[in-house]
Protein backbone atom coordinates (compact mmCIF):
# COMPACT_ATOMS: atom_id res chain seq x y z
CA UNK A 1 0.00 0.00 0.00
CA UNK A 2 1.36 3.16 -1.12
CA UNK A 3 0.78 6.71 0.95
CA UNK A 4 -2.00 8.53 -1.37
CA UNK A 5 0.22 12.20 -3.01
CA UNK A 6 -2.43 14.86 -3.14
CA UNK A 7 -1.81 16.87 -6.32
CA UNK A 8 -2.45 20.74 -6.44
CA UNK A 9 -2.93 20.54 -10.24
CA UNK A 10 -3.95 18.23 -12.85
CA UNK A 11 -2.17 17.68 -16.43
CA UNK A 12 -3.30 15.64 -18.71
CA UNK A 13 -1.33 15.29 -21.98
CA UNK A 14 -3.11 11.87 -23.21
CA UNK A 15 -2.67 11.67 -27.12
CA UNK A 16 0.24 14.09 -27.28
CA UNK A 17 3.83 12.85 -28.46
CA UNK A 18 7.20 13.87 -28.20
CA UNK A 19 7.86 16.59 -26.96
CA UNK A 20 4.62 18.21 -25.98
CA UNK A 21 4.17 16.29 -22.17
CA UNK A 22 7.68 17.57 -21.33
CA UNK A 23 6.83 21.26 -22.77
CA UNK A 24 3.30 20.90 -21.53
CA UNK A 25 4.61 20.14 -17.73
CA UNK A 26 7.45 22.63 -17.68
CA UNK A 27 4.47 25.50 -18.47
CA UNK A 28 2.39 23.88 -16.13
CA UNK A 29 5.29 23.57 -13.34
CA UNK A 30 6.12 27.21 -14.00
CA UNK A 31 2.47 28.16 -12.61
CA UNK A 32 3.06 26.37 -9.46
CA UNK A 33 4.25 27.54 -6.15
CA UNK A 34 7.67 25.67 -4.43
CA UNK A 35 6.60 22.37 -2.88
CA UNK A 36 3.25 22.05 -5.04
CA UNK A 37 2.32 19.02 -6.75
CA UNK A 38 1.43 18.31 -10.37
CA UNK A 39 -0.26 15.47 -11.80
CA UNK A 40 0.59 14.62 -15.11
CA UNK A 41 -1.23 12.00 -17.21
CA UNK A 42 0.62 10.88 -20.52
CA UNK A 43 0.29 8.27 -22.80
CA UNK A 44 3.51 8.59 -24.93
CA UNK A 45 5.26 5.24 -23.92
CA UNK A 46 8.38 7.73 -24.06
CA UNK A 47 7.24 9.91 -21.52
CA UNK A 48 8.42 7.69 -18.59
CA UNK A 49 12.50 7.98 -19.47
CA UNK A 50 11.53 11.55 -20.37
CA UNK A 51 10.25 12.95 -17.56
CA UNK A 52 12.89 10.91 -15.64
CA UNK A 53 15.54 13.24 -17.46
CA UNK A 54 13.65 16.53 -17.25
CA UNK A 55 12.96 15.43 -13.08
CA UNK A 56 16.70 15.57 -13.11
CA UNK A 57 17.52 18.44 -15.47
CA UNK A 58 15.49 20.67 -13.82
CA UNK A 59 15.50 19.13 -10.14
CA UNK A 60 12.11 19.39 -9.96
CA UNK A 61 11.81 15.99 -7.74
CA UNK A 62 9.15 13.08 -9.22
CA UNK A 63 7.37 11.63 -6.58
CA UNK A 64 5.90 8.68 -7.82
CA UNK A 65 5.56 7.45 -11.59
CA UNK A 66 3.32 4.68 -12.05
CA UNK A 67 0.76 3.03 -14.74
CA UNK A 68 -2.54 2.56 -14.52
CA UNK A 69 -5.38 1.79 -17.33
CA UNK A 70 -2.24 2.16 -20.11
CA UNK A 71 -1.49 5.24 -18.81
CA UNK A 72 1.32 6.93 -17.66
CA UNK A 73 0.73 8.73 -14.29
CA UNK A 74 3.58 11.17 -12.88
CA UNK A 75 3.72 13.11 -9.26
CA UNK A 76 5.91 16.12 -9.78
CA UNK A 77 6.64 18.52 -7.22
CA UNK A 78 8.16 22.27 -7.71
CA UNK A 79 11.44 22.84 -6.14
CA UNK B 1 34.89 23.86 -20.07
CA UNK B 2 35.02 27.20 -21.21
CA UNK B 3 32.00 27.99 -19.73
CA UNK B 4 32.53 31.94 -18.00
CA UNK B 5 29.84 31.44 -15.28
CA UNK B 6 29.93 28.41 -13.29
CA UNK B 7 26.23 28.45 -12.56
CA UNK B 8 25.23 29.53 -15.69
CA UNK B 9 21.93 26.88 -17.00
CA UNK B 10 23.19 24.00 -19.69
CA UNK B 11 23.26 25.58 -23.50
CA UNK B 12 22.28 23.87 -26.72
CA UNK B 13 23.25 25.20 -29.73
CA UNK B 14 21.42 24.08 -32.66
CA UNK B 15 22.46 24.51 -36.45
CA UNK B 16 19.48 23.88 -38.71
CA UNK B 17 20.34 23.86 -42.49
CA UNK B 18 17.59 21.88 -44.06
CA UNK B 19 13.74 23.23 -44.43
CA UNK B 20 11.55 20.58 -45.31
CA UNK B 21 9.27 19.38 -43.61
CA UNK B 22 10.75 15.96 -42.10
CA UNK B 23 13.89 17.85 -41.15
CA UNK B 24 12.05 21.15 -39.81
CA UNK B 25 10.96 18.63 -36.53
CA UNK B 26 14.43 18.01 -35.56
CA UNK B 27 15.53 21.38 -34.69
CA UNK B 28 12.25 22.41 -33.31
CA UNK B 29 11.90 19.31 -31.28
CA UNK B 30 15.21 19.19 -29.49
CA UNK B 31 15.19 23.08 -29.00
CA UNK B 32 11.75 23.06 -27.15
CA UNK B 33 12.41 19.91 -25.21
CA UNK B 34 15.95 21.81 -23.81
CA UNK B 35 13.83 24.67 -23.14
CA UNK B 36 10.98 23.12 -21.17
CA UNK B 37 14.46 21.51 -18.93
CA UNK B 38 15.32 24.65 -18.10
CA UNK B 39 18.19 25.21 -20.38
CA UNK B 40 19.49 27.93 -22.96
CA UNK B 41 18.76 27.20 -25.94
CA UNK B 42 19.99 28.86 -29.05
CA UNK B 43 19.16 27.71 -33.19
CA UNK B 44 21.04 29.44 -35.92
CA UNK B 45 19.30 28.74 -39.50
CA UNK B 46 21.09 28.51 -42.17
CA UNK B 47 20.95 27.85 -46.06
CA UNK B 48 17.48 26.20 -46.66
CA UNK B 49 16.84 26.02 -42.52
CA UNK B 50 16.71 29.87 -42.73
CA UNK B 51 12.67 29.40 -44.93
CA UNK B 52 12.08 28.37 -41.06
CA UNK B 53 12.02 31.67 -39.69
CA UNK B 54 9.06 32.71 -42.67
CA UNK B 55 6.02 34.08 -40.85
CA UNK B 56 3.90 31.25 -43.32
CA UNK B 57 5.80 27.90 -43.07
CA UNK B 58 5.28 26.17 -46.22
CA UNK B 59 7.56 22.90 -45.64
CA UNK B 60 6.88 20.26 -47.47
CA UNK B 61 8.70 16.81 -47.71
CA UNK B 62 9.74 15.04 -51.11
CA UNK B 63 9.79 11.69 -51.63
CA UNK B 64 12.56 11.82 -53.72
CA UNK B 65 15.86 11.31 -52.50
CA UNK B 66 14.37 9.84 -48.78
CA UNK B 67 14.64 6.50 -50.20
CA UNK B 68 13.77 5.00 -46.16
CA UNK B 69 10.78 7.48 -46.08
CA UNK B 70 8.09 5.11 -44.57
CA UNK B 71 4.63 5.90 -46.16
CA UNK B 72 1.71 5.81 -44.28
CA UNK B 73 -2.06 6.61 -44.84
CA UNK B 74 -3.14 8.28 -42.19
CA UNK B 75 -6.98 7.23 -42.79
CA UNK B 76 -8.15 3.76 -42.83
CA UNK B 77 -8.62 0.69 -39.89
CA UNK B 78 -5.03 0.41 -38.37
CA UNK B 79 -3.83 -2.57 -40.05
CA UNK B 80 -4.54 -0.26 -43.52
CA UNK B 81 -2.66 2.53 -41.36
CA UNK B 82 0.32 0.33 -40.30
CA UNK B 83 1.02 -0.42 -44.52
CA UNK B 84 4.60 0.76 -45.06
CA UNK B 85 3.43 1.63 -48.98
CA UNK B 86 6.72 1.21 -51.40
CA UNK B 87 8.80 4.62 -51.57
CA UNK B 88 8.02 5.78 -55.39
CA UNK B 89 11.14 5.98 -57.40
CA UNK B 90 12.20 8.27 -59.59
CA UNK B 91 9.34 7.93 -62.44
CA UNK B 92 6.27 7.89 -59.64
CA UNK B 93 7.80 11.05 -57.72
CA UNK B 94 8.45 12.98 -60.96
CA UNK B 95 4.26 12.78 -60.94
CA UNK B 96 2.93 16.38 -60.88
CA UNK B 97 1.15 16.57 -57.17
CA UNK B 98 2.92 14.05 -55.46
CA UNK B 99 5.36 15.56 -53.14
CA UNK B 100 2.10 17.67 -51.85
CA UNK B 101 0.28 14.40 -51.73
CA UNK B 102 3.26 13.10 -49.49
CA UNK B 103 3.27 16.23 -47.88
CA UNK B 104 -0.86 16.01 -47.03
CA UNK B 105 -0.11 12.46 -46.08
CA UNK B 106 2.73 13.01 -43.59
CA UNK B 107 0.91 16.01 -42.08
CA UNK B 108 -2.34 14.27 -41.58
CA UNK B 109 -0.40 11.07 -40.08
CA UNK B 110 1.59 13.37 -37.65
CA UNK B 111 -1.32 15.38 -36.74
CA UNK B 112 -3.52 11.54 -35.93
CA UNK B 113 -0.45 10.41 -33.80
CA UNK B 114 -0.21 13.48 -31.45
CA UNK B 115 2.82 14.92 -32.93
CA UNK B 116 2.45 19.11 -32.53
CA UNK B 117 3.25 21.06 -35.98
CA UNK B 118 5.74 22.98 -37.21
CA UNK B 119 4.11 25.97 -36.27
CA UNK B 120 3.04 24.91 -32.99
CA UNK B 121 6.56 23.75 -32.03
CA UNK B 122 8.11 27.08 -33.35
CA UNK B 123 5.82 29.31 -31.05
CA UNK B 124 6.44 27.04 -28.19
CA UNK B 125 10.01 27.74 -28.44
CA UNK B 126 9.49 31.19 -29.11
CA UNK B 127 7.38 31.45 -25.58
CA UNK B 128 10.27 29.49 -24.04
CA UNK B 129 12.75 32.35 -25.30
CA UNK B 130 14.84 29.96 -27.72
CA UNK B 131 17.13 32.16 -29.19
CA UNK B 132 16.63 32.30 -32.91
CA UNK B 133 19.53 33.03 -35.39
CA UNK B 134 18.96 33.65 -39.21
CA UNK B 135 22.25 33.45 -41.72
CA UNK B 136 22.71 36.98 -43.10
CA UNK B 137 24.92 35.36 -45.98
CA UNK B 138 22.08 32.93 -47.00
CA UNK B 139 19.69 36.35 -46.85
CA UNK B 140 22.49 37.82 -48.95
CA UNK B 141 22.15 34.63 -51.55
CA UNK B 142 18.62 34.56 -51.93
CA UNK B 143 17.86 38.03 -51.67
CA UNK B 144 15.78 37.85 -48.46
CA UNK B 145 15.53 41.08 -46.71
CA UNK B 146 14.96 41.53 -42.88
CA UNK B 147 11.47 41.72 -43.04
CA UNK B 148 10.86 38.50 -44.77
CA UNK B 149 11.13 36.95 -41.30
CA UNK B 150 9.48 36.30 -37.88
CA UNK B 151 10.55 39.59 -35.97
CA UNK B 152 11.23 36.99 -33.18
CA UNK B 153 14.55 36.19 -34.59
CA UNK B 154 17.63 37.99 -34.74
CA UNK B 155 19.99 38.26 -37.85
CA UNK B 156 23.72 37.22 -37.28
CA UNK B 157 26.41 35.25 -39.25
CA UNK B 158 28.99 32.10 -38.55
CA UNK B 159 30.64 34.19 -35.33
CA UNK B 160 27.73 35.08 -33.95
CA UNK B 161 26.74 31.31 -33.86
CA UNK B 162 29.95 30.42 -33.08
CA UNK B 163 30.24 32.79 -29.63
CA UNK B 164 26.90 31.41 -28.26
CA UNK B 165 28.58 27.91 -29.83
CA UNK B 166 31.69 27.87 -28.11
CA UNK B 167 29.77 28.32 -24.13
CA UNK B 168 27.19 25.56 -25.09
CA UNK B 169 27.13 22.25 -23.10
CA UNK B 170 25.39 20.32 -26.58
CA UNK B 171 25.95 21.45 -30.57
CA UNK B 172 24.31 20.15 -33.33
CA UNK B 173 23.77 20.15 -36.88
CA UNK B 174 20.84 18.96 -38.10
Amino acid sequence: MTDVIKEDQVLDCSGMLCPMPVVKTSKAMKELQAGQVLKMIATDPGAPPDMEAWSRQTGNELLRSTTENGKFIFYLKKK
Amino acid sequence: MSKSDPNAPKRLALIASKGTLDWAYPPFILATAAGAMGWEVGVFFTFYGLTLLKPDLSASVSPLGNPAMPMKMPFGPEGFQNIAWPMPNLLMANVPGFEALATTLMKQTFKNKGVASIEELRDMAIELDVRMIGCQMTMDVFGFKREDFIKECEIGGAATFLEYAADADVQLFV
